[in-house]
């Protein structure tokens, strides 16, 4: 750890070397979490905290050895269950930046209650769910966001099911941070989470991630230079939704759906384009709908509301105005109760 | 009214009285079985209670599947259970006196509400065309019964109140609990004041609490001058150590112990859980607590509920989570990863009839082999049980203790009959109670090895306990298998067979910090009854009963299951009979042979339902002259 400390907060000055434990990552050579990781350690310095308040916690699977990787206090948990430890330690300990990253399998399929209800709660978590579209530590199963048809172990005949939708279920749950990105975009990934971080309430982080074993180019279609720019779209608050390898397509609304549309063309111009709003959830639902190959799919933050108070904030207010209510705190008061009677020394 | 009425006939003097009220799920009957019970603690009784409800919050109207009932025995003895025998029953309507009749004693008091009676609600509840048991003259013969038009004579009482006929009729209940309080020379003054209090004050409804008064007094005066009765009865006071009481159930009592021990840990406490039938009075009464630091969390599901205590307390405070059998199952990997974590723990069980949904109002005492073995692979924890509503404050205190001194999770397993009952209780002082002293690492505990996670205390085993936000400590612990004292991840084998034996190991040691276990009686001798957890009123009283009519038997009830004291081995090699009644089929039996290789005879009833005194006298002879 570096001893200089910064002027105006007395914090130490990190570098990601600051975050990053002694333990050999394991993971297979080429795998996105690689990016990930050094997306989470290049974020944290820049986060207004101590290192010891950060807790990652994870589930079961590839990306659920994420803590062992991140020098801060970490649990690596039960499958499906970081998020409901995680509720835990937030609410034991609000001062603590709890962090929470684990994978398709853990979070929307066996932990899939416990993701609805952190967010539909807004406890002050930030989630990176690190999408491979597959089952990899079981060896290639198709997982809950594979599309219909995978071919897998358990489905040599085609997968059956339909897939989850992360962020239709991050906006369906009243998520107040919700965003995504991929692993190949190093710089876009590690400052969304640096905002996730900073987000009070749950912050949601999809990450599009190349199984590069299990389910490689699952993710092509949006991870390669020549087609990111016509299969994604960058939204920043406050811009209209453009995108393109030349700039000249857009979104705008007609009859209340989204459609994509060349600027110059049919007399269309950028006032045309729907502006990226984050606090607006109507929007982020929209985001929600739009997939590849119809539209470019939306990446950056998607919703931001700030205005919600937490689970933990409001568990602590009632606690403290409790507290400041009560005349008399005294244990021997609680335990004696309001009807209690006296039996006397019989003379 | 607390003044004497002349009375021409004189009372008479009785050691106890066995009373139940009964009647449909909405007719009042625990709010008036809990009124005279406050009544009579107030008057200075020793008492125990028995709620016994259905799980549908309203069975449809007069059904048999719908009767509520409530009983208490009050005494001027020492007692500990709430009477097998019913000396006096008010049955509210037919469903209430076919359901309870037979636990009535020959001779024993009915009080019926007559125009319940009705030829509708007699078919209601299964009587055949044309039978009514008021008219049933072997009924009339066998018992004292005492037919009172109570909806009428409620009416008429309130007929000038100008409320409306839905209100009037839910006066009933008081004015049965009139008649009762007449009967057995009781004062009403306490329920005028919680009527008061409870419609008045609280609910800005002073009409209804005056009317609910009206009803009380109607029903006092109603047995006073109706001579329907052929004697009062007076149940004197108990004499009892001198000091402040107070009436607790078993459930307020886990409530009370959690925040005590909380307290004297200087800690806070995160209580999460899913809300459950009979556990879930524990997370209603520490809800009400928040000013005592108490966090408490309505989790998602049960696994969650105690997914969130583990990360509790993994950031430094303590971790509770309650619940009750089926949710014990859906704890079952959690449970385990908190022993991997070795943090501390405490589960809160209370046991209701099973399995799967079973008789979720009903008691039942079949988790022990749950709690011992109901986790993947080699799993012990420490199990408590406590054995009566009061003594569940002393074990809730117990298990917190133990836990953070062991870093190790603790199964509290009470059960859903001393949940919901209660009986007065000793307050304690609670500068009498003990600290509970927890320490956490800091930056100068750091050895030359740097810190490690996994360092044990050589005595208890027991790892530090090192929390989020502590400069220097950052470490990261799992799920996985761990090398002893750094924490790192191994799949060495010698490591993993050497994990396996620590933990078992620390669970062991536990032994030496419980209390040993007593023997009441003969401490050695042909025969010891041994009991765990609800069972102790039962099981003391009916060992007692066998005393008095000149029988050597000995008991011991076992308040700690995982380990067990250390003495009982020997204990239980200094009889030559070795009796265990248990509410289910035989599950302290099957450990007991299984540790210390001696043979046991289960007495093994599992109707739902807590032992009757009686059958355990019964077949505790039979077990003896055999």
């Amino acid at each position: 750890m570096s001893t200089i400390e910064s002027k105006d907060t007395n914090l130490p000055i990190y570098t990601a070397k600051d975050f990053t434990t002694d333990q050999d990552v394991r993971w297979c050579p080429g795998c996105g979490d690689y990016a990930a990781l050094a997306a989470v350690r290049k974020a944290l310095p820049g986060v207004n905290t101590r290192k010891e308040n950060f807790v990652f916690v994870s589930g079961i699977g590839c990306a659920a050895r994420f803590p062992y990787y991140v020098d801060t206090y970490g649990m690596h948990s039960i499958h499906g269950r970081a998020l409901a430890v995680a509720t835990g330690v937030k609410c034991a300990n609000p001062e603590l930046e709890v962090c929470v990253v684990s994978g398709d399998g853990d979070l929307l399929s066996i932990g899939g209650n416990h993701t609805i209800h952190t967010m539909r709660r807004n406890v002050d978590i930030t989630i990176m769910l690190l999408n491979n579209k597959i089952y990899g530590l079981t060896k290639g199963q198709y997982s809950p966001t594979s599309e219909q048809g995978k071919i897998s172990p358990t489905s040599p005949a085609g997968s059956i099911d339909y897939p989850i939708n992360p962020i239709a279920l991050a906006v369906a749950s009243g998520c107040t941070f919700i965003a995504r990105s991929i692993d190949v975009d190093m710089k876009g990934m590690d400052e969304i989470y640096k905002r996730g971080i900073d987000h009070k309430g749950t912050a949601f982080i999809e990450v599009y991630q190349d199984c590069n074993i299990f389910n490689h180019k699952a993710w092509f279609y949006a991870s390669q230079k020549d087609t990111m720019p016509e299969t994604t779209i960058k939204v920043e608050h406050g811009k209209p939704l453009i995108f393109g390898a030349e700039r000249n397509k857009g979104i705008r609304f007609n009859n209340g759906q989204p459609e994509v549309v060349i600027l110059g063309e049919n007399g269309i111009t950028e006032a045309d384009l729907i502006i990226h709003d984050e606090t607006n959830m109507f929007l982020a639902n929209m985001y929600s709908q739009m997939a590849h190959p119809e539209f470019p799919e939306p990446m950056g933050v998607l919703h931001a509301d700030p205005s919600k108070p937490t689970y933990n904030d409001l568990l602590h207010q009632q606690i403290n105005e409790a507290k400041s209510q009560s005349t008399k705190i005294d244990l021997q008061t609680l335990i004696t109760g309001n009807e209690s009677w006296e039996v006397h020394e019989k003379a | 009214m607390t003044t004497q009425q002349p009375i021409e006939k004189p009372s008479a003097i009785l050691d106890s009285v066995v009373i139940r009220f009964c009647g449909d799920s909405g007719d009042g009957m625990q709010l008036t079985g809990g009124q005279f019970t406050d009544t009579s603690a107030i008057f200075g009784n020793d008492f125990a209670t028995f709620p016994d409800f259905p799980a549908e919050i309203r069975a449809p109207k007069g059904t048999t599947f719908g009767v509520s009932g409530f009983q208490l025995q009050f005494s001027s003895e020492d007692i500990f259970t709430p009477g097998d025998r019913v000396n006096a029953m008010v049955a509210m309507n037919p469903a209430g006196l076919k359901v309870n009749i037979d636990d009535v004693e020959p001779g024993g008091i009915i009080i019926v509400n007559e125009d319940e009676f009705t030829k509708g609600n007699l078919s209601k509840c299964g009587y055949p065309a044309g039978y009514n048991p008021l008219e049933d003259e072997v009924i009339n013969a066998k018992y004292n019964l005492v037919k009172v038009p109570m909806s009428r004579l409620t009416k008429e009482s309130l007929a000038e109140s100008g409320m409306g006929a839905k209100d009037i009729n839910r006066c009933r209940n008081m004015f049965a609990l009139g008649i009762v309080y007449w009967l057995y020379e009781r004062p009403i003054d306490q329920t005028v004041h919680y009527l008061k209090n409870k419609f008045a004050v609280k609910k800005k409804l002073p009409q209804i609490a005056e009317i609910n008064i009206q009803a009380l007094k109607a029903g006092y005066y109603f047995g006073e001058t109706a001579e329907v009765f052929p004697s009062r009865y007076r149940v004197p006071p108990a004499k009892q150590q001198p000091g402040i009481y107070r009436q607790i159930s078993g459930n307020e009592a886990t409530v009370l112990g959690l925040v005590t021990a909380a307290q004297k840990a200087s800690k806070s406490i995160v209580y999460a859980s899913y809300p459950i039938t009979p556990a879930s009075g524990v997370i209603h009464g520490l809800s009400n607590l928040k000013r005592f630091g108490i966090k408490t969390i309505q989790s998602e599901d049960e696994i969650a509920a105690i997914c969130t205590a583990i990360g509790a307390s993994f950031a430094g405070d303590i971790g509770v989570t309650g619940t009750s059998g089926p949710g014990l199952a859906l704890k079952g990997e959690a449970m385990g990863l908190a022993l991997m974590l070795e943090l501390p723990l405490v589960i809160v069980d209370v046991q209701r009839a099973g399995p799967a949904t079973g008789l979720p109002t009903k008691t039942e005492q079949a988790d022990l082999l749950q709690a011992m073995y109901g986790r993947h692979c080699e799993s012990p924890l420490i199990i408590v049980a406590p054995r009566s509503p009061s003594d569940c404050f002393n074990m809730a205190i117990e298990a917190v203790r133990l836990s953070v001194k062991y870093m190790c999770p603790v199964i509290y397993l009470s059960d859903g009959y001393i949940a919901n009952g209660a009986e007065p209780w000793k307050v304690p002082d609670v500068n009498d109670i003990p600290e509970i002293k927890i320490t956490h690492p800091t930056m100068d505990d750091i050895g030359e090895n740097g810190f490690r996670p996994y360092e044990r205390d050589p005595q208890t085993l027991a790892r530090r306990w090192a929390i989020p936000g502590t400069p220097g400590l950052e470490h990261r612990v799992g799920s996985l298998e761990k090398e002893d004292e750094t924490g790192n991840v191994s799949y060495d084998p010698d490591n993993h067979d050497k994990m396996v034996r620590m933990r078992a190991e620390k669970v062991a040691r536990v032994a030496e910090s419980i209390p040993l276990l007593e023997v009441d009686g003969e401490s050695s001798g042909d025969v010891l009854v041994l009991g765990w957890g609800g069972t102790y009123g039962s099981i003391n009283t009916a060992v007692h009963q066998l005393r008095a009519k000149g029988y050597k038997v000995s008991s011991a009830h076992l308040q700690y299951l995982n380990p067990f004291p250390s003495n009982t081995e020997e204990v239980l090699r200094s009889f030559k009979k070795i009796i265990v009644p248990e509410i289910n089929l035989g599950q302290l039996s099957l450990l007991i042979r299984a540790k210390f290789l001696i043979e046991t005879t289960g007495i093994n009833i599992v109707k739902g339902q807590p032992f009757k005194v009686q059958t355990l006298v019964e077949r505790i002879t039979e077990v003896i002259e055999s």
